[in-house]
């Protein structure tokens, strides 16, 4: 088996076995879902036609940015990347494949809710499957980019939850998973296109639900895979083996950059 | 005489004001096995890293397997074995997993024998995080040792191993020298380096302050020479004459001790006293200091 396959099978296991990244990647998405099934259907019959992508897009959320920083820095804490290293596993893989992994579990979740979410809730399926899980794709590039980087710049865990924070709690409330957008005052529904959750339900809507959306849908994929390749390249760049070596190949203010196609998007939607 | 595998020229490394490396050289031979010795912050760890690639020296010129480390390490990192001070796992991977890992990283087939080797082989299935010090510490030398190299460096190896995997190890660095790896050691354990390395470098504040076969540190600039005697009647417990050339004595239950600056006359006189008293001599040691002593006497040297 190559070293990738290796690497790619320890780091998909290690999403099963670590209790933290089990319970991100799996039982809290799962409860909120059945959750939201239970009671958001009941307090807001609304919430149901947005219900699979918003659930998705939580999905991914909870596993890029809220569970994929942590464990990078406390590999970086905990010599693992030295040990890495002198073993000659490339940066790349260090941060391309846990990445990927954390993409494959959400997809799996995302695969159980897009099942179960109509016999169970009612809630309406996409009329493009294919779209559905682009755009799908699209969101986790794009959200494990963000974790990625989030992961690289913290210099230790709370930091991590700090940062992560403040993307999730923010796509929570102004994304549209939750409320719609056209609920919100202008001012913050403008901000909210800083969020790649916002631009996510935008291309659901248009192009597996084949609704009519405010702004153009194009621009929300733009902003998304442009996202997630800068998240990830600077990520790359600003990547460290060790917490004890001071040298840094940029300032870690960099990572701002990542969010530049997202507030490029404000002047084309 | 071959080519040496490192060579280490005025390498110098600070961090901010502190200097933790400042201007060691040295060179290891094939098959050699390097003991570098040094208190805590005294730059053993620091020199390691320089040599393997992981740190970048201030200053000096660095060849390790004819490549240069700072500009070389991805070509250097399949060359060498290295057993980090903790053992840099994650604690999620299985014990057989990191075998299989790293060994696909290396480009080489697992080497199971290396954990039964080490003892871990009923640990195959055990995540990295439940293993004891020790074993973290024997896995991680069985992965240094996976890829066959022909260097090896080792941070402490036998820091927190039970007597059996001690000398297991110990064994298997005698082994692995006699099929011409080199092994760069570096250690508190005195006794350690005095059994196992062909030649040792003494490390404070950052210098090498001795270099050469533990037999030559601890005779070079040695200002003494320990001579313990035992008779049948403890004629040497009280009221000895002052021996030539004694520069201390001390007295245990049963020996009389003298430390000598020159062990010839002393031992002499030491002899001539007892026949001359009617007693009988039971046991005589001259004994060279140890290599614990001799690092104790360099470092108060430094000190001073």
């Amino acid at each position: 088996m190559t070293a990738f396959a290796q690497h790619f099978l320890f780091e998909f296991r290690t999403g099963l076995r670590n209790k933290d990244r089990l319970l991100l990647n799996y039982l809290f998405p799962l409860g909120f879902y059945v959750m939201m099934g239970l009671l958001m259907v009941n307090i807001n019959p609304m919430f149901q036609e947005t219900m699979l992508p918003a659930m998705v897009v939580f999905t991914i959320l909870s596993a890029a940015i809220l569970g994929l920083p942590s464990p990078l820095v406390e590999a970086r804490d905990g010599g693992v990347f030295r040990s890495y290293r002198i073993n000659g596993v490339p940066s790349l893989s260090i941060l391309a494949i846990p990445a990927l992994t954390t993409l494959f579990h959400a997809l799996i979740v995302s695969a159980i809710i897009a099942l179960t979410i109509n016999p169970l809730f009612g809630a309406p399926l996409p009329v493009d499957w294919v779209s559905f899980w682009a755009t799908s794709l699209l969101v986790a590039l794009a959200c494990a980019g963000l974790g990625s980087l989030i992961g690289v710049i913290s210099s230790n865990t709370q930091v991590t939850v700090l940062w992560s924070q403040l993307i999730y709690l923010p796509s929570m409330m102004l994304s549209g998973m939750m409320v719609p957008l056209s609920l919100l005052p202008a001012g913050l529904a403008r901000a909210a296109a800083l969020l790649p959750a916002t631009h996510a339900m935008r291309a659901y809507a248009a192009y597996a639900y084949g609704q009519p959306v405010s702004g153009s849908a194009l621009v929300s994929v733009l902003a998304l895979t442009a996202g997630g390749v800068l998240a990830l390249g600077l990520a790359m760049l600003l990547f460290r083996w060790d917490s004890q070596l001071a040298e840094r190949r940029a300032h870690p203010a960099l990572a701002l950059l990542a969010l530049a196609p997202y507030a490029a998007s404000l002047l084309f939607l | 005489m071959d080519e040496p595998v490192l060579q280490v020229e005025g390498l110098r490394k600070s961090y901010g004001d502190t200097v933790a490396v400042d201007g060691i050289s040295l060179t290891a031979q094939p098959g050699e096995i390097l003991g570098l010795l040094g208190p805590n912050g005294a730059g053993k760890t620091t020199t390691l890293e320089c040599l393997e690639g992981l740190r970048r020296p201030d200053v000096g010129r660095l060849e390790v397997l004819g490549l240069d480390p700072t500009r070389q390490a991805r070509g250097l990192w399949n060359r060498i074995g290295v057993q980090l001070q903790s053992s840099g796992l994650p604690r999620t991977m299985r014990v057989d997993e990191a075998m299989t890992f790293f060994a696909a990283y290396h480009g080489v087939a697992p080497r199971y024998d290396l954990l039964e080797r080490l003892g871990l082989a009923e640990k195959r299935r055990a995540l990295c995080g439940e293993l004891s010090v020790g074993q973290q510490r024997r896995l991680a030398l069985a992965l240094a040792m996976l890829h066959n190299p022909p260097l090896i460096f080792l941070d402490e190896p036998t820091a927190g191993l039970d007597v059996a995997s001690r000398v297991e190890l110990h064994a298997m660095m005698q082994e692995l020298r006699a099929q011409g790896t080199t092994l760069i050691l570096a250690t508190h354990d005195m006794a350690e380096a005095e059994k196992l390395a062909d030649r040792v470098g003494i490390l404070l504040r950052g210098k090498l302050v001795a270099l050469g076969s533990p037999r030559h540190i601890t005779s070079v600039g040695a200002s003494w020479t320990k001579v313990s005697a035992r008779t049948e009647n403890d004629c040497l417990a009280d009221g000895a004459p002052a021996f030539p050339e004694v520069l201390q004595q001390q007295a245990s239950e049963e020996y009389a001790m003298y430390y000598s600056s020159n062990p010839g006359p002393t031992v002499a006189a030491l002899l001539a006293y007892i026949e001359a008293q009617g007693d009988r001599l039971i046991d005589l040691r001259v004994e060279r200091p140890s290599l614990e002593e001799r690092f104790l006497e360099l470092t108060q040297e430094e000190a001073r």
